[in-house]
């Protein structure tokens, strides 16, 4: 492994652990308000100060790195299921079903796709499921590009057409023969799927159509912040230092994934 | 070559006939939407007033039969009037599209343009420390939220020390304005948003100048134009540059989406008066008809831009010409 891949995992797995063991990390709740309190810089008593409502910044940003990471988690969960799903069926079984497949994809790509979140989130209502699902809804079709490829230059090896000799079901050959062998460059996108996803997701809520408050993201603690911009320093800086890292650390991880999948360079 | 771009252009028809079914069962057939927030969740609406309000918006026929109206307005180039402000939707998306135009496109250029020189100089350089800062710059802009960084340009360039215009496209008194001040008072309002765009941009296409850098000079017919004696800066711009474009010109075709729908998250930081405003002001408004327009407008133009992109790679590079 390279060292981009070891520093990317080693900032993003601490912000996983950070959103598992929120409740721990923090005594205040997150909800709590005491107006008594409000806007307080950095201290002792809040690490990261308050907020416009006297909620403890620092508990805001924990919880919010949950919002964050599941929402990255779960998209892209999404996003691969449809399109591994899609492009290993268009690749491995070509012909019309192919071309309706991608026919498909190619619909979905020309539409841009902010314009396309937009419409979904504004009809369907913003919330953390719906932003979770919606990003996965839009984001698959690279990936079932890549797979469709993949699976149809593995296809013609040898041993593919030593299972089918052997007389497996195609549903096996794709499922236990074909896709273990074609995981690198999904790893590679779901990497790059999840900081997007996070990235998308702040925009969204910073907009107010991503995650409602009171429950808190990174994006919505910024929107908050941005009112008292001049006087409240701490509430546009550590949720943006916040979205920057995360997503920082998931596109480093990718790029050392790159790398390692590549074997052009790894012989180097 | 004819027949590829006849071919493309049919392949057009049904790409476009798809999106605007999707976005039009997008629009129609979720939970929500105009009728229910204007008029069913209107408890002072009778139900005959509402029945002939729906109908003045031509949505109490089925579905599919208001998808064929719109289809045969569409294919007039009529895309009907704004539910908010009853004006032509085409007037509406054209007046907006010179704001997203002028912003993406001196955006790309910049990214273009500084890209191509980190890549070229970093090629050159590989793997010195300049090579390296310059990777970590742009892998730096690439994963920064652009509009958290807006909000922080325009908290120290516009509140701060007030050097640059907060937002918006023209200042107040731009109306009168001289000429020249008009084109100064644009060109300082695009500084903030296109530095933060083309920060954002600019690790795609350095990359791809410095690994079609890096691969073609290795290439033999490099060699051979060093051996011939060819001065360095011949080699360098003449030969291994314009190979090395190429891949720079599939990666144009594919940000258009971008250039012509916009980011509505970051216009509406900035206030641009573009297209991404323009859709965003449009769903949140339940506006139906300028929904439809902007998104089949940008899906058009995309696909145009697309075709365009790929007929320019087959014109500078002759094996995809005589394929």
């Amino acid at each position: 492994m390279n060292k981009m891949a070891i520093t990317g995992s080693i900032i993003a797995g601490l912000l996983v652990l950070t959103a598992i063991c929120a409740p721990q990390l923090t005594s205040y709740d997150y909800k709590a308000q005491e107006i008594s309190q409000r806007l307080q810089p950095p201290s002792g008593s809040h690490l990261f100060g308050t907020d416009e409502l006297g909620r403890d910044v620092f508990s805001r940003m924990i919880y919010g790195a949950r919002t964050s990471i599941s929402v990255g988690l779960i998209a892209v969960f999404l996003a691969v299921l449809i399109g591994v799903g899609l492009g290993a069926i268009a690749g491995f079984f070509g012909g019309w079903i192919d071309n309706v497949i991608m026919r498909f994809v190619d619909i979905v790509l020309t539409i841009p796709t902010l314009f396309l979140i937009l419409m979904l989130i504004v009809f369907l209502g913003p919330s953390i499921t719906n932003v979770m699902i919606i990003i996965g809804l839009t984001s698959w079709t690279d990936i079932a590009r890549i797979i469709r490829a993949e699976v149809m230059s593995v296809k013609k090896l040898a041993y593919v057409d030593a299972a089918r000799l052997i007389g497996l079901r195609r549903r096996d050959i794709i499922r236990r023969h074909i896709l273990p062998n074609i995981m690198g460059p999904v790893f590679v996108y779901m990497t790059f799927g999840i900081s997007g996803a996070i990235l998308m997701e702040s925009g969204l809520s910073f907009l107010g159509l991503g995650v409602q408050p009171p429950h808190p993201s990174w994006g919505n603690i910024l929107t908050g912040g941005k009112d008292y911009i001049e006087s409240a320093w701490w509430l546009v800086l550590y949720p943006g230092a916040a979205i920057f890292t995360a997503v920082f650390s998931f596109n480093l991880l990718g790029e050392g994934l790159r790398d390692y999948f590549n074997p052009k360079l790894r012989k180097e | 070559m004819r027949r590829y771009i006849i071919r493309r252009l049919l392949l057009m028809i049904p790409v476009l006939l798809g999106i605007t079914v999707i976005t039009f069962c997008i629009v129609h057939l979720t939970p929500g939407g105009f009728v229910r927030v204007n008029m069913e969740m209107n408890t002072k609406i009778s139900p005959d007033s509402m029945q002939k309000l729906k109908a003045l918006y031509g949505l109490d026929k089925p579905v599919h039969l208001q998808y064929l109206d719109w289809l045969s307005r569409f294919v007039r180039f009529d895309f009907g009037h704004s539910f908010t402000d009853n004006r032509p939707v085409l007037e509406k998306v054209l007046e907006r599209l010179p704001a997203t135009l002028l912003l993406n496109i001196t955006s790309l250029v910049m990214i273009f343009f500084f890209g191509t020189i980190i890549g070229v100089t970093s090629a050159l350089k590989r793997n010195s420390p300049y090579d390296r800062i310059m990777t970590a710059v742009t892998f730096v802009g690439y994963s920064m939220p652009a509009f958290w960084l807006a909000l922080v340009m325009m908290m120290a360039f516009a509140v701060k020390w007030p050097v640059l215009p907060v937002s918006g496209m023209t200042s107040m008194n731009f109306d009168m304005m001289s000429a020249t001040e008009k084109v100064w008072d644009i060109a300082r309002h695009l500084v903030m948003p296109v530095f933060i765009t083309a920060f954002g941009g600019l690790a795609y296409v350095s990359r791809y100048v410095k690994s079609g850098m890096v691969e073609a000079l290795t290439q033999q017919y490099t060699t051979a134009a060093y051996a011939k004696g060819l001065p360095e800066r011949d080699i360098i711009f003449r030969n291994a540059l314009k190979n090395s474009l190429l891949p720079v010109i599939t990666l144009l075709g594919l940000s258009l989406p971008g250039l012509i729908g916009g980011s509505f998250i970051f216009e509406t930081i900035f206030a641009w008066p573009g297209m991404g405003r323009l859709a965003y002001d449009a769903a949140m408004t339940f506006d139906y008809p300028v929904i439809m327009g902007t998104v089949t407008m940008a899906a058009l133009l995309t696909l145009t831009g697309n075709l365009l992109a790929d007929i320019s790679y087959a014109l500078v590079d002759p094996r995809i010409r005589y394929k």
